[in-house]
């Protein structure tokens, strides 16, 4: 199956981008195609650099970098991010800004749109 | 061949202020609508409280976006729902609603049209996506 994930929340505050994590994990283990990720509202803050987690915690931002690595397209929306204070320079690599048309894309051509947050 | 032009349904579920998710939430409404999609926006639970008229954010220091709603037929977002038992539950009518657009012809206004939650039922289930708000 093609999936699409959303992601609400911002890190550690929330489990959202865990079990995204792990979501994902298990249905690229399973053989489904990911078709994309998005972050959207408190979201944006996932994949900036300038967080520096206790080294004996998992380091959030980095985790979906690595998976951005592997080829999953991994997108932060520009409008949320500008209001929050997210640019291109702090994000860490592996992980683009784009618009939400990208989010529309992701969402016509995946056969479902997994969203995770309150 | 044509692609078939994918439905997508919105449901706006959460209360309008004290979070941005309804907000940020219509931002992306307004979005997709110019793309190829099948768009739809049900109102229901809490989310009521959104198309409900004559909000004044101006203690909350927002500036709030219920007049955005008024254009949402502007944006070719016709398909807009609200649940008649999340509306009444809390106390309100049909003639608290926002007007959404007006139609091309009469000028009459148009509102979001207040349908029951097994209607809503019967419209997601034929849904491609659904993204919550």
């Amino acid at each position: 199956m093609k999936l699409a994930v959303c992601i609400y929340e911002g890190p550690y505050n929330h489990a959202a981008s865990d079990t995204a994590y792990n979501f994902i994990q298990a249905a690229v283990q399973k053989g489904h195609e990911i078709k994309g990720i998005f972050f959207y509202h408190d979201g944006v803050y996932n994949v900036t650099k300038l967080m520096e987690p206790p080294q004996d915690d998992r380091h959030i931002a980095n985790r979906w970098s690595a998976l951005g690595a592997t080829g999953i397209d991994i997108v932060v929306c520009i409008a949320a991010a500008k209001r929050r204070g997210i640019v291109d320079d702090v994000l860490v690599p592996n992980v683009r800004i784009s618009g939400l048309g990208q989010l529309t894309m992701m969402a016509i051509e995946a056969d479902r749109l997994v969203v995770f947050g309150d | 061949m044509a692609e078939e032009i994918k439905k997508i349904m919105f449901t706006v579920r959460k209360a309008p202020h004290g979070t941005i998710y309804v907000y940020e939430g219509l931002e992306v409404k307004l979005i997709m609508a110019a793309y190829d999609a099948d768009i739809s926006v049900v109102f229901m639970d809490d989310g009521v409280f959104a198309v409900k008229k004559g909000q004044n954010t101006k203690e909350l220091g927002i500036k709030g976006f219920e007049a955005t709603y008024g254009a949402l037929v502007d944006y070719e977002i016709t398909k807009v729902f609200v649940d008649r038992q999340s509306m009444e539950e809390r106390g309100m009518t049909e003639d608290d609603l926002v007007v959404i657009g007006e139609d091309e012809d009469t000028e009459e206004p148009i509102k979001p049209q207040v349908v029951e939650s097994d209607a809503i039922a019967a419209m997601m289930a034929e849904q491609h996506n659904i993204l919550a708000f």
